[in-house]
């Protein structure tokens, strides 16, 4: 029943990705600035929306664990961090390519982009206090994900400050009529494409963490050595 | 009462023994000003239009920098101690809350932190003619306020990684990017201070309020759950 639910929406997911690549460069029409380039945003900005929708997942997720240290929540936070990780890294450099045709610089010390480098920084820490902490580390983890919560919006109001003062205009474009709707379907596609990954990294999670303690429990019962 | 007593007797027994064996703070302060010795000679230029705009810029850098560096030599010793000698164990069990025992470390940390900065401040008054003391008030205050943020984050990261092998490598690691803030605010609220911009530094100095406050909060939230064997 779960697994038909998976496929069912995987090949969603597949149409999807179809549907959208056919709305962004068949029916969106091309910026009259930024030409073929503005394509990109499509991508850019609904990766954008899931390294938020990551963050506060691993977030949320890590304290409810350190709450009610259920396992589960672990897992999820777990499998959130990671996605942050990646989705952090695909947001960095398309916003990068994206600066580059917009505004012929790759860098830019923005609100924004400073906002979201930081952010990706304490999701790779988190991911490496998971990989190298040895055991214990969930709950270091977990500690992290709280703090990295707390920081977002401390993060964005200081950088955002501390940018005024060189003030630095952006080109959003207004979305109209089929821009709009390519950018639409491009979210919901990388919404679902989010769960499903999610689901899927949570059950390797799930499977490792069942693994280790059945492994305790054999070493306690003198099963193996 | 009670609690503030707990809070200075665990505070007090970290400084005593460091004051006993002096095994970082001499080494904190060394490496605080020769981190700033060699910001120097990476950054210091001399200015056309006078030299008081040059150092406005950089001064704070050095300043915060070398204090956020050296802290970190000193945050993970402060619990190093514990582990080695399993004395965390019974600081857990003993009749302290678990806040006061967190509140305590952090305030050990933050007296440590304050006899380093009382090296780096008048060093950089000193080598790049800062005047750091043109509003005693404010840079009280942002001194103050940066080394509590800095000694409670700290702390808690420091704590949840005392039991890890990778420690040193890791405590910076996750330790910074939560600084960020705290750091941008601290250089800002400095460089106001330089340049004599009041309401830029109060503002930053409101800030910092706004980032400690909440940091003790979720610290003293976290601290509990993430020492607890």
């Amino acid at each position: 029943m779960k697994r038909g639910i998976y496929l069912a929406a995987a090949a969603a997911c597949i149409a999807g990705i179809a549907g959208t690549l056919y709305l962004i460069f068949y029916r969106a029409p091309i910026d009259r600035l930024l030409l073929f380039n503005q394509k990109i945003f499509y991508y850019h900005v609904a990766n954008a929306w899931m390294l938020g929708a990551a963050i506060i997942t691993c977030g949320v997720s890590s304290l409810l664990y350190l709450r009610t240290r259920q396992g589960r929540h672990d897992d999820l936070a777990r499998a959130a961090g990671e996605l942050a990780v990646l989705y952090g890294a695909i947001v960095l450099v398309t916003g990068s390519i994206w600066g580059k045709a917009a505004w012929d610089i790759w860098w830019d010390w923005d609100a924004r982009l400073t906002t979201s480098l930081l952010l990706w920084m304490t999701m790779v820490g988190y991911v490496l206090v998971r990989q190298y902490g040895g055991p214990g580390s969930e709950r270091m983890a977990a500690g992290l994900g709280v703090f990295a919560t707390v920081n977002i919006p401390l993060v964005y109001f200081s950088v955002k400050i501390w940018r005024t003062l060189h003030p630095q205009t952006s080109v959003v474009p207004g979305l109209q009529g089929s821009m709009r709707a390519a950018m639409w379907s491009s979210v919901a596609l990388f919404a679902v494409l989010y769960v499903l990954f999610l689901l899927a990294r949570m059950r390797v999670a799930q499977g490792e963490r069942r693994l280790s303690e059945l492994r305790e429990q054999a070493l306690d019962a003198g099963l193996i050595e | 009462m009670d609690f503030l007593r707990h809070v200075t007797t665990i505070a007090w027994k970290d400084l005593r023994v460091e004051l006993r064996s002096r095994e970082i703070l001499f080494n904190m302060a060394f490496f605080a000003a020769m981190v700033v010795i060699l910001f120097s000679f990476a950054f210091l230029k001399e200015g056309k239009d006078g030299a008081m705009v040059v150092v406005a810029e950089v001064a704070p850098g050095f300043l915060w920098i070398a204090v956020l560096f050296s802290a970190t030599l000193g945050m993970a010793r402060a619990f190093d101690r514990e582990r080695e000698s399993d004395t965390m164990r019974g600081l857990l069990i003993s009749p302290a809350p678990r806040a006061a025992l967190f509140l305590g470390k952090a305030a050990g940390l933050f007296v440590l932190m304050a006899m380093v900065e009382a090296v780096v401040v008048p060093l950089i008054w000193f080598f790049f003619a800062a005047p750091l003391f043109a509003e005693p008030v404010a840079m009280t205050a942002i001194i103050v306020l940066t080394t509590a943020g800095v000694a409670v984050v700290g702390s808690v990261f420091a704590a949840m990684l005392m039991r890890t092998r990778a420690r040193d490598v890791l405590l910076p690691v996750i330790l910074y990017p939560i600084l960020v803030p705290l750091f941008i605010a601290a250089i800002k609220g400095t460089s106001g201070v330089l340049v004599g911009e009041t309401e830029q530094t109060w503002f930053w100095i409101r800030f910092l309020l706004v980032y400690d406050s909440s940091f003790v909060v979720a610290a003293l939230w976290t601290f509990e759950s993430v020492v607890i064997e």
